[in-house]
């Protein structure tokens, strides 16, 4: 899988760009303007690797859950549909529509299925699953046992575009300019220890969560085999993708406000806990980092995780990537660089900028959730 | 004595400062104005001319900022990002707004003056030579790690801000060895540096910090010098110049002792410290 075509050579230097924002009213806005936030930072990355996520964009399917793939050849495509016809009743499929630039080599096949659950199409030995559970084990199952094929993104109302580019030319390439959406997230990829290659670009996937990531995990052995005692399996050569799969396990598996959950991953040093004078939360801190040390995330990083609910940010706990909170009316930005979100905001209310392990929640108004 | 006002929006920053040292180095110009930066990096980098001026009017200005400036004045009328004055060896910046992370990262000489916040990391590995003293003064707060590993120069914070955030962050002046830190509080910073031990101001510390302040104060109006000073400072200064001399290489100019890695023999590594 992946050996020849869509492999890129590495480089060693570290960079990586990344933004987004959100409408908390569920305005809808085009793709163009999360473009033009992250096409500002484009020293930040070194073209191999760009991607966008969006939330509520095909509002004619609310309901359904959304499959984007990539192929790298036809087998791929006719084994997959086959699959998913399998497993899903699928209620439309087609290409996802691409403009072809010379800035944008090697594209793989790029096609989209909305699809629901149905009884019938169910397997007995699999009616006790939950409906999320069945579509993320169908999700690993085509990235693991399906050759040359793999899910972009699989939740509802939401999808990601990405591949081996600079982001501008990525979302010139997916015209991005014709999809509307209530919040954006975009990266800028500057690939440092695993390769550059279409799967491998940010956003990474499971459901309707997301994240771009900045920097590496140092822990990744650690996390990788976590999530691997739950069933997931780590198929994209990248470190950032087990966060993804980390917010799955940790938010919708095992319940976790988002608040605990960035608390997990970017927790207080020991020496620090040991000096916290209110017990309750000295308690807190010791019991997470018993129970979820391995879901501890080490190493330089900073990321946006997207959802249904909003966006969240996170640094490491000692700060070694940048994040920066824009606040203007009912948009909230995030990004690398304060810079980048004036090439499309210029009524600006605040900029703050989080402490190391701070988390910065931009949920949408109806979110109910915390 | 000429005028240049550069409109950056949608100017690469290899254009942008082509043409800031295009104006200074051929057209003898002296002031530079720059509206709407766009995160252009590296402005003033490695400027050489001691009395030419830069100001960014507007917008933010990207990373790097008078990175290896040796001389020219930088004036952010707005927000700034990370890295200004990294191996900065002359010169001043003003930043009206906050600072992002590593500013006066290696800094050898000039000033540094922040109105507001400055992030983490800031003043890594500052340094001093004779007369080449920097000087960093950040009108906010500071994040962790302020002034580790310093070798020389200047830090001062004032912690003119209303919020409930310590001055300065934790680790602060965590393995320094040279230069001073002047924080204007009377709290003690936690898990301040080993290397350090906390001091009054004697009357030599008391005329730098003031000049500090009055320029600091003669460029950021809205505040006075005078209600400044009358808080309390307190000041950081290292108790070893070589805190690790001895630690991992003895080197050819120490005896060395007959026992050593490559014997059974135990070495007593109590007798490699001063």
């Amino acid at each position: 899988m992946f050996k020849n075509s869509l492999l890129y050579p590495e480089k060693d230097i570290s960079n990586c760009g990344l933004a987004g924002f959100i409408n908390k009213d569920k305005k809808r806005v085009d793709g163009s303007i999360i473009t033009k936030i992250i096409a500002n930072q484009h020293d930040r990355g070194n073209g191999l690797g760009g991607g966008f996520a969006v939330y509520g964009l095909y509002p004619e399917y609310e309901d359904k859950y959304v499959f984007h793939l990539m192929y790298e050849h036809q087998k791929a495509e006719e084994e997959t549909e086959s699959f998913l016809n399998k497993f899903f009743r699928v209620i439309k499929s087609e290409e996802i529509p691409t403009r072809q630039i010379e800035e944008i080599k090697n594209s793989p096949l790029h096609y989209r299925y909305f699809v629901e659950l149905s009884d019938e199409k169910k397997p007995a030995s699999l009616s006790l699953l939950s409906e999320e559970d069945y579509v993320v084990n169908r999700t690993i199952e085509i990235n693991k046992n399906i050759d040359g094929a793999f899910v972009v993104s699989s939740g509802k109302n939401f999808a990601a575009f990405k591949g081996v580019g600079f982001p501008e030319d990525i979302s010139k390439f997916f015209m991005l300019e014709n999809y509307k959406g209530y919040a954006w997230t975009a990266h800028n990829r500057f690939p440092t220890n695993t390769p550059g290659w279409w799967g491998g670009a940010h956003p990474f996937t499971l459901l309707d969560f997301s994240i771009v990531h900045n920097g590496e995990l140092s822990s990744y052995g650690i996390n990788k085999r976590y999530v691997e005692m739950f069933g997931y399996e780590c198929t994209m050569l990248t470190d950032s993708e087990v966060v993804a799969y980390l917010v799955d396990l940790l938010v919708r598996k095992h319940r976790l406000p988002f608040k605990v959950v960035c608390d997990i991953f970017s927790p207080p040093t020991w020496d620090y806990i040991n000096n916290i004078e209110d017990k309750e939360i000295k308690e807190y801190h010791k019991k997470l980092r018993i129970v979820y040390g391995s879901a501890l995330l080490n190493g330089p990083f900073g990321f946006i995780i997207g959802f249904n609910g909003g966006l969240v940010g996170l640094s490491d706990r000692i700060k070694l990537r940048p994040l920066v909170v824009v606040e203007s009316g009912n948009t909230t930005y995030l990004s690398s660089e304060e810079s980048s979100v004036l090439e499309v905001c210029n009524k600006i209310d605040s900029v703050w900028h989080p402490k190391a392990g701070e988390p910065v929640f931009a949920f949408y108004n109806d979110y109910k959730g915390e | 004595m000429g005028l240049l006002t550069i409109d950056a929006e949608n100017l690469y920053y290899r254009d942008l400062n082509a043409k800031i040292k295009e104006a200074v180095r051929k057209q003898n110009i002296k002031k530079i104005i720059i509206k709407n930066a766009r995160g252009q990096r590296f402005i003033g980098t490695g400027l050489q001319e001691k009395d030419v001026e830069i100001i960014v009017e507007s917008g933010v200005p990207g990373n790097d900022l008078a990175m290896f400036m040796d001389g020219p004045t930088i004036k952010v009328l707005n927000n700034a990002q990370d890295g200004i004055g990294n191996t900065m060896n002359n010169g001043k910046v003003f930043v009206h707004g906050d600072a992002g992370d590593v500013i006066a990262y290696g800094m050898r000489n000039g000033k540094i003056f922040i109105k507001g916040s400055a992030g983490y990391r800031i003043g890594i590995h500052m340094k001093e030579y004779k007369e080449m003293i920097p000087s960093i003064v950040i009108g906010g707060k500071t994040g962790d790690f302020l002034g580790e590993y310093m070798a020389g120069g200047i830090i001062l914070v004032l912690g003119l801000t209303k919020d409930e955030n310590p001055i300065v962050g934790r680790y602060c002046a965590t393995g320094m060895h040279g230069g001073v830190i002047y924080l204007r509080t009377d709290k003690v910073p936690t898990y301040l540096g080993k290397e350090v031990k906390v001091f009054e101001l004697n009357e030599g510390d008391k005329a730098k910090v003031k000049e500090l302040v009055e320029e600091f104060c003669s460029e950021f109006k809205e505040y006075n010098s005078n209600d400044i000073l009358n808080g309390k400072f307190i000041k950081l200064i290292p108790v070893s110049k070589r805190p690790y001399g001895r630690l991992y290489s003895p080197g050819n100019h120490f005896p060395l002792p007959e026992e050593n890695y490559f014997s059974n023999k135990k070495v007593d590594i109590e007798k490699y410290y001063y």
